[in-house]
C-alpha cells in the first residue's frame, strides 16, 4: 500500500543503519522525545519489548496492571505536561482493553499515541490467536489511525502518528503493527513530519472576524465569556488574562477549561454546567455578548439548546472548523489557534470594567453561597462532606496542586471547589465521563510532572474499576496521593434516583472492601478518617508525605451535589435545592 | 428544515480505510447512505467519494464538516440535485426466448435509449445510463417479462459549478 505523505517526499538521509523494525518503534520514540511509556506486553509485540529492553536507560517503561490504565496513564502524563502521551499493548485483548482510554483521549482532546501488535500479515483477516480488527473498532474513536505490514513503513508513519497527535486539536492515533514487521529489518532514517497534505492542523485567522468580534465585545453592556480547554492547548494562558483584564469581561470556565485562568482571579467567575455555579449559568441567559473560546458547547454545558443564550450575539473562537455551529450558531466564528487569534484581538479591545454587570455575578455568588457553599464547607451534619474534604487539601497545596479527579459526585465537588494557581492541574475526563480515570491518570499526572503534588480525588465506585494500578504505584514507587471519597454508594446515581427515579435505589449500594487493608497490601501508607476532627490532620500528613499515601475518607452517604441543571432543563432554571 | 436529496462529494488521498471512517460518520448520525460509489478523480492519485443522502441541510453542513476533519480527506463539498449532472447505470438480465418472442420488449428499449451489451443464446444484458426515474421505468417495463437479474449503481455525478481541488490542494502544499 501508498503512503502519501509529502514532506516524506525529500527524505534521503546519508546515515541510514539497518534495524529491526522492532527496533525502529523505539528509536521513533526517542527522535520524538518520549521518556515514558505506558504499556502491557503480550506475544503480539514481544519484539518491541525486546528491543525495549535494550533501551531501558533511555525510556522508562511503565508496567500498568490492565491496558486501560496505560491509556488513562498516558493521557494524565499528556495532560499536565502538554506533550503526547504513549501507550503500549499487544493484540487482541490487550489492544482492545486500550478502547476506553482511546475514546476518552479522543473527546478530550488529548495528544496521545497507541501502539499495538497485531498477529502477522499473512494471518491477517483469519481469525488467527488473538487477533482483532483494531482499526476497525478505533476508527471512530481516534483522530487517524493506520496499520504498518511492512519495516520500512515504521519510521515515516510512526512521524506522522505524532505530527498528528499533537497538531492542531490534538488527539489519539493508534498505530498497529504486524509481528512481521516488527521483525522483519529496515535502513532506519528518521525525519520529522512536519506537514501531511490533505491535513490543515490550524485554519487561517481571517482577521474581519477578529475585528468584528473585538467591536462586539468593545461594545457590549453585558458581556460574558465562558472558556475551554482550548486555551490551555493553544497555550495561550497568559494570553488569554490579558484578554480578560483589559475586556474586564467576566470569565466563566468549563470542566476542562479549568485552572487556564487562576481560580481566585477576580474575574473569574466560577463554572458553567450541569453542576456549575449559579451566577454563570443564570447570567448565560442574560448576558448581551457570549464569548466562548476554545469550548465546544457540550450539552452539559449548555443543557436545553432551545432555551440557550437565545439573547446573545454569540462569538466562537475555535480551532477546529466542525465545531463551529455543531451545538450553537456563531454569529461571529473566529477561526484559528486562540493563541494567535487572542493576540489580534488584544490589541483591538478597549480597556473596560463592567462593574455593574460584574456586580451581579457578585450577587448570584452571594445567594449560592448562602444556599449552598457555606453548608458544604462548614457543615454541622454528622459525616463529613465531600467539600470539605477538597477544603483541607485547598489549605494544604495552597493552590499548587495537580488534582486528578474520577468521574462522579465528587468530580462534581472536586471541580467546584479546587483551587488552582498554575494551569494543566486540573485532570478529569470531561467529555466521556469514565469512571476508573482517576487513579491510572495520576500516576502518569505525577510522572509528567514530578515536581508537583499530584493528588487523586476518587469515589468508592470508580476507585474500584482500575483498584490494580495500585501495583503499578507500588512497584513504580510514584508518590501520588490517593483520596477516595467513600459514601458507599455509587453517589452520582443515587443522587439521580433520588431526584427524578423517587428513591429507588437499584444497584447503587456499594458494600465495600476494607480499602485500608488493600492498600496495605500493595505496601502503601493508608489511613481512614471519619470524624471531622481527624480531617484535618490526615490530609496534612497525606500532603506531607513523600511517598505514595491512600487516605479514605467516610463521608456523608446521601449527599446532594447542587446547583444542578436537571437534563433537558435550561441554563437559567438551575436548582438550588 | 426539508429533508433532500444531497450529493456529498469527497477528494481524498488514496488510502486504506478511508472509506469505513466516511461511512462511520454518517452511522454515527444515524444517516442512510442512499448510495456511494469511489472512484478516481480528475486529480492524479486523488479520490473521489460520491454519497446520496437524503438530509436537511444543516445536517448535510455538519456532516461534511465531520468528513473534511479526516486527516486524508481533502475536500468535502455538497450539492442538492439542481446542482448537478448526475447519472445512474443499470444491468437488466432477460431470457433470450422472451426477446426474440415479445416485440414489445424491443420497442422499450429503443424508446429508453437503452443499449443491448451482450447476447447469448439464453439472455440478453441491457445497460441503461440515466436519472433514477428513467431506470425505474425500464424496469417496470421490463419485470413482467421476468428479469433475470437487475442491478444498478450508486449515483455518480459533477457539479455545474467548479470544484476546485488543484487550487486547493496547492494551498496545502504551500501552507504547510
Ligand atoms: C465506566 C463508567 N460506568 C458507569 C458510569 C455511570 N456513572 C456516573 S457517576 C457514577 C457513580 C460514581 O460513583 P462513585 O465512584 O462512588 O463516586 P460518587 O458519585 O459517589 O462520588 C456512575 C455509576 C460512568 N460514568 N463510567
Amino acid at each position: 500500500m501508498e503512503v502519501k505523505t509529502a514532506s516524506f517526499e525529500k527524505t534521503a538521509s546519508p546515515k541510514a543503519t539497518t534495524v529491526s523494525g522492532a527496533e525502529a518503534v523505539i528509536k521513533c520514540l526517542l527522535e520524538e522525545g518520549v521518556d515514558t511509556l505506558y504499556g502491557y506486553p503480550g506475544g503480539a509485540i514481544m519484539p518491541v519489548y525486546d528491543e525495549l529492553y535494550k533501551y531501558q536507560k533511555q525510556i522508562h517503561h511503565v508496567l500498568t496492571r490492565h491496558e486501560q490504565g496505560a491509556t488513562h496513564a498516558a493521557q494524565g502524563y499528556a495532560r499536565v505536561s502538554g506533550k503526547v502521551g504513549v501507550a503500549m499493548a499487544t493484540s487482541g485483548p490487550g489492544a482492545t482493553n486500550l478502547v476506553t482510554g482511546i475514546a476518552d483521549a479522543q473527546i478530550d482532546s488529548t495528544p496521545m499515541v497507541c501502539i499495538t501488535g497485531q498477529v502477522g500479515s499473512h494471518l491477517l483477516g483469519s481469525d488467527a490467536f488473538q487477533e482483532t480488527d483494531i482499526i476497525g473498532i478505533s476508527t471512530p474513536i481516534t483522530k487517524w489511525n493506520y496499520q504498518i505490514t511492512k519495516a520500512e513503513e515504521i519510521p515515516e508513519i510512526l512521524a506522522k502518528a505524532f505530527f498528528i497527535a499533537r497538531s492542531g486539536r490534538p488527539g489519539p492515533v493508534l498505530i498497529d503493527i504486524t509481528k512481521d514487521a516488527q521483525f522483519a529489518s529496515l535502513e532506519f532514517n528518521y525525519k520529522k513530519c512536519s506537514g501531511i497534505r490533505s491535513y490543515k492542523p490550524t485554519p487561517e485567522i481571517n482577521l474581519i472576524e477578529v475585528e468584528r468580534a473585538a467591536e462586539a465585545i468593545n461594545n457590549a453592556k453585558k458581556p460574558m465569556i465562558v472558556f475551554g480547554q482550548g486555551v490551555i492547548l493553544g497555550g495561550a494562558e497568559e494570553l488569554f488574562k490579558q484578554v480578560v483584564e483589559k475586556s474586564g469581561v467576566p470569565a466563566a470556565w468549563t470542566i476542562l477549561g479549568l485552572s487556564a485562568m487562576p481560580t481566585d482571579h477576580p474575574l473569574n467567575v466560577g463554572m458553567v454546567g450541569m453542576h456549575g455555579n449559579y451566577g454563570p449559568n443564570v447570567l448565560t441567559n442574560e448576558c448581551d455578548v457570549l464569548i466562548a473560546i476554545g469550548m465546544r458547547f457540550d450539552d452539559r454545558v449548555t443543557g436545553n439548546l432551545e432555551k440557550y443564550a437565545k439573547q446573545a450575539k454569540v462569538i466562537h473562537f475555535e480551532i477546529d472548523p466542525a465545531e463551529i455551529n455543531k451545538n450553537v450558531y456563531a454569529d461571529i466564528p473566529v477561526l484559528g489557534n486562540v493563541n494567535e487569534t487572542l493576540k489580534v484581538l488584544l490589541e483591538l479591545l478597549k480597556p473596560n470594567k463592567h462593574e455593574a454587570w460584574h456586580q451581579k455575578f457578585k450577587d448570584h455568588y452571594k445567594i449560592e453561597f448562602d444556599k449552598i457553599i457555606k453548608n458544604d464547607l462548614n457543615a454541622e451534619r454528622g459525616k463529613i462532606g465531600m467539600a470539605e474534604v477538597i477544603d483541607e487539601i485547598n489549605k494544604c497545596s495552597k493552590g499548587d496542586a495537580v488534582i486528578v479527579s474520577d468521574v462522579g459526585q465528587h468530580q462534581m465537588v472536586a471541580c467546584r471547589y479546587s483551587k488552582f494557581n498554575q494551569t494543566r492541574s486540573n485532570v478529569t475526563s470531561g467529555g466521556l465521563g469514565t469512571m476508573g480515570f482517576a487513579l491510572p491518570a495520576a500516576i502518569g499526572a505525577k510522572m509528567g510532572a514530578p515536581e508537583r503534588d499530584v493528588v487523586a480525588v476518587i469515589g468508592d465506585g470508580g476507585y474500584q474499576m482500575t483498584i490494580q494500578e495500585l501495583g503499578t504505584i507500588f512497584q513504580t514507587k510514584v508518590p501520588v496521593k490517593i483520596v477516595v471519597l467513600n459514601n458507599d454508594f455509587l453517589g452520582m446515581v443515587r443522587q439521580w434516583q433520588q431526584l427524578f427515579f423517587e428513591k429507588r435505589y437499584a444497584s447503587t449500594e456499594m458494600i465495600n472492601p476494607d480499602f485500608i487493608t488493600i492498600a496495605k497490601g500493595y505496601h502503601i501508607k493508608a489511613k481512614q478518617v471519619s470524624k471531622r476532627e481527624g480531617l484535618k490532620e490526615a490530609v496534612t500528613e497525606m500532603m506531607q508525605s513523600k511517598e505514595a499515601y491512600f487516605l479514605e475518607v467516610k463521608v456523608e452517604q446521601e449527599e446532594n451535589v447542587f446547583p444542578m441543571v436537571p437534563t433537558g432543563a435550561s441554563v437559567s432554571d438551575i436548582r438550588l435545592e | 428544515m426539508e429533508k433532500k436529496n444531497f450529493t456529498v462529494s469527497v477528494y481524498t488521498e488514496n488510502n486504506i480505510g478511508l472509506l469505513s471512517r466516511i461511512a462511520a460518520i454518517f452511522q454515527k448520525r444515524h444517516i442512510n447512505i442512499e448510495s456511494i460509489t469511489a472512484s478516481r478523480s480528475e486529480v492524479n492519485e486523488v479520490m473521489r467519494f460520491t454519497i446520496v443522502v437524503q438530509v436537511t441541510e444543516e445536517q448535510v453542513k455538519k456532516v461534511a464538516g465531520q468528513i473534511e476533519k479526516q486527516i486524508e480527506v481533502i475536500k468535502a463539498f455538497y450539492h442538492t440535485d439542481d446542482e448537478m449532472i448526475y447519472q445512474e447505470t443499470a444491468l437488466y438480465k432477460i431470457n433470450s426466448a422472451d426477446f426474440v418472442e415479445d416485440l414489445n420488449i424491443q420497442d422499450f428499449i429503443k424508446e429508453s435509449n437503452a443499449r443491448i451489451v451482450t447476447v447469448t443464446p439464453k439472455f440478453f444484458v441491457i445497460e441503461k445510463t440515466g436519472k433514477r426515474h428513467e431506470t425505474d421505468s425500464l424496469y417496470e417495463k421490463l419485470k413482467p417479462y421476468g428479469l433475470m437479474q437487475f442491478v444498478r449503481s450508486g449515483t455518480i455525478a459533477v457539479t455545474k459549478n467548479e470544484m476546485p481541488i488543484s487550487n486547493i490542494l496547492e494551498q496545502f502544499d504551500t501552507t504547510n
